[in-house]
């Protein structure tokens, strides 16, 4: 009885997902007329320049915030590793609430202070450029993709750190015994050791930048991300096209996460 | 510079840009909406300095959101639970060790889906041209289920259920079963054995799981904008409507604010709780 249940929640969780890609290879425009076999949809999607804009904004804003938050995020994890424990407490608690609260909250807040700041840096700016048109901060692409950095280096962080923990003291202690120096150290036996983590973090905070809708709505100034321009779409109507949208960004996230998954399992005990 | 000091820097030019990161974009943000509660909305939208509760007096206006929110989340949340434990269960201590990585990935892959489309995919299932197109088929008619509390009930389920389903699953994975045997050898039943050992020992990981499901839900607004279609208004509407839509920003703030409160105020109750009941530490996420 229990394995009847466990399977009707697989197929829960996967029936609605499985339908949206078969119906985008619909010829028909609803559900419930069937009317054969069709790529159509897709090239449409594909031939659309708006959501290709929005595509280019959001795998740019993805691979910049998940970069920066692999190098942060290890830098720190290897920090806290060496660090007191009232900093590792500090570090411990920001970084909870960067993954804890809501990302309505986080979008709110980082818009209200963004405001702020450029309402004293952008007079500032234009009275002491020298010459004629002085660079305007605003709202954009780098709002973006700080806001979604804060939540994406606290998951590497975590993920760095999960590793340096089960990472075996004897090789560091044998290489500094052996007089390699701290460098030398962590380029030859930690670095190699964590870099599946790394990569990992990489590509889960590349996912969770890519899927982010609610807090790039608030960031975004003038631009617009992938799921921002979906969401528009559908709160218009729900077309076919969407279906085949929506059939690739699934597509794409459950690849990116499969390669998470299999780079954090490589090496490690068959455990979590 | 002697050895401890340079230790001392590396240290801390290693931590030097996540910490950066934190202050400019969590704790001053933070800061930010806390002083801009206090203020009073311009006369033509956002923010105008001022030093004033009148924002938090004015809450009960949005009283609707906070009821809504305050009734769905917790019984998504309940409904998750009830759902993600058999599974948890089954992962854990019923299946098979070679199938379990597999079956285990299946359940991380959603939580890691656009829940935008994940979301969408039950607005074109329940929609007019979904299910109750089908329905009136077989002569059902008139079958509405998009746009009502159930579908923002059922989105809810549907979208935070892996999250449920992982830390009771790691907290079950822990579990030593040498304790259910010995349970098992001193005659107790496998029911009792269930109540008095499994079920306690997997709190810690039941507690997350609902703490940090209501939190996120809390704040939800994809899910009752599309499966609610506006009738069905959470905080995260209230709030979107008054940063974008209506600007009032010290308002909208205040809200933000009283949101916060409410989750620590849960995450402190839900330690409390678990610490009580098991003696244990709650589990961290993967």
């Amino acid at each position: 009885m229990m394995r009847a249940f466990v399977i009707a929640v697989y197929g829960f969780l996967y029936l609605p997902i499985g339908l949206v890609v078969l119906f985008s290879f619909n010829a028909g425009r609803h559900a419930s007329d069937f009317t054969g076999f069709s790529v159509q949809w897709y090239g449409r999607a594909l031939s659309n320049t708006f959501l290709m804009e929005a595509l280019t904004n959001s795998l740019i804003v993805a691979t910049t915030s998940a970069a920066l938050a692999s190098l942060c995020g290890t830098a720190a994890a290897l920090g806290l590793g060496r660090a007191g424990p009232r900093t590792r407490a500090v570090f411990d608690a920001l970084f909870g609430a960067a993954i804890v609260v809501p990302g309505v909250v986080i979008g709110i807040a980082t818009l209200v202070a963004l405001v702020q700041l450029f309402g004293i840096v952008n007079p500032a700016l234009a009275a002491l450029w020298p010459g004629d048109a002085p660079p305007r901060l605003s709202l954009g692409y780098g709002s973006i993709i700080a806001a979604h950095g804060l939540f994406s280096t606290a998951l590497v962080t975590m993920i760095v750190r999960a590793r340096l923990g089960a990472l075996g003291r004897d090789m560091v202690e044998a290489s500094s015994d052996l007089y390699a120096s701290p460098f030398t150290t962590f380029r030859s036996i930690v670095l190699p050791q964590i870099l599946p983590a790394i990569l990992a973090g990489f590509l889960l905070a590349f996912t969770f930048s890519f899927d982010d809708f609610i807090v790039a709505f608030f960031v975004a100034g003038s631009q617009t991300t992938l799921p921002m321009y979906v969401f528009a779409s559908i709160r218009r109507g729900v077309t076919p096209e969407i279906n085949a949208i929506g059939a690739l960004v699934l597509v794409a996230s459950i690849i990116l996460v499969i390669a998470a998954q299999l780079l954090l399992r490589r090496r490690r005990p068959a455990s979590a | 510079m002697s050895s401890a000091a340079r230790k001392r820097l590396v240290t801390a030019l290693l931590l030097a840009p996540a910490a950066v990161w934190l202050f400019l974009f969590l704790v001053l943000p933070f800061i930010a909406i806390v002083v801009f509660s206090l203020g009073e909305r311009a006369p033509a939208g956002g923010y105008q300095p001022a030093l004033t509760l009148a924002q938090y007096a004015n809450l009960p206006a949005r009283a609707a959101a906070f009821w809504n929110t305050l009734v769905l989340a917790p019984a998504g949340a309940l409904a998750c639970l009830l759902i993600a434990y058999p599974v948890a269960y089954y992962l854990a201590i019923k299946v098979l060790p070679q199938r379990r990585l597999l079956l285990v990935a299946l359940i991380i892959i959603p939580f890691w889906t656009s829940l935008l489309i994940r979301t969408y995919a039950w607005m074109y299932i329940l929609g007019g041209r979904g299910i109750p197109a089908f329905l009136e088929l077989v002569g059902l008619p008139d079958v509405r289920l998009i746009n009502t509390p159930g579908a923002v009930l059922l989105g809810i389920v549907y979208g935070y259920l892996p999250l449920m389903i992982l830390p009771i699953y790691i907290s079950l994975e822990r579990l030593d079963r040498r304790l259910l045997e010995a349970s098992a050898d001193l005659g107790a039943t496998p029911f009792s054995t269930f109540f008095s050992v499994t079920l306690r020992l997997s709190l810690p990981g039941m507690m997350t799981g609902f703490s940090l499901v209501l939190i996120l839900l809390l704040g939800e607004y994809l899910i009752p904008t599309l499966l609610g279609g506006g009738k069905v208004f959470f905080i995260g509407n209230a709030l979107v409507d008054l940063f974008l839509q209506s600007r009032n920003w010290p308002f909208g703030s205040a809200i933000a604010v009283a949101l916060v409160g409410i989750a620590v105020v849960l995450l402190l109750a839900a330690n409390r709780i678990t610490a009580r009941l098991s003696g244990a530490r709650q589990v961290d996420l993967l």
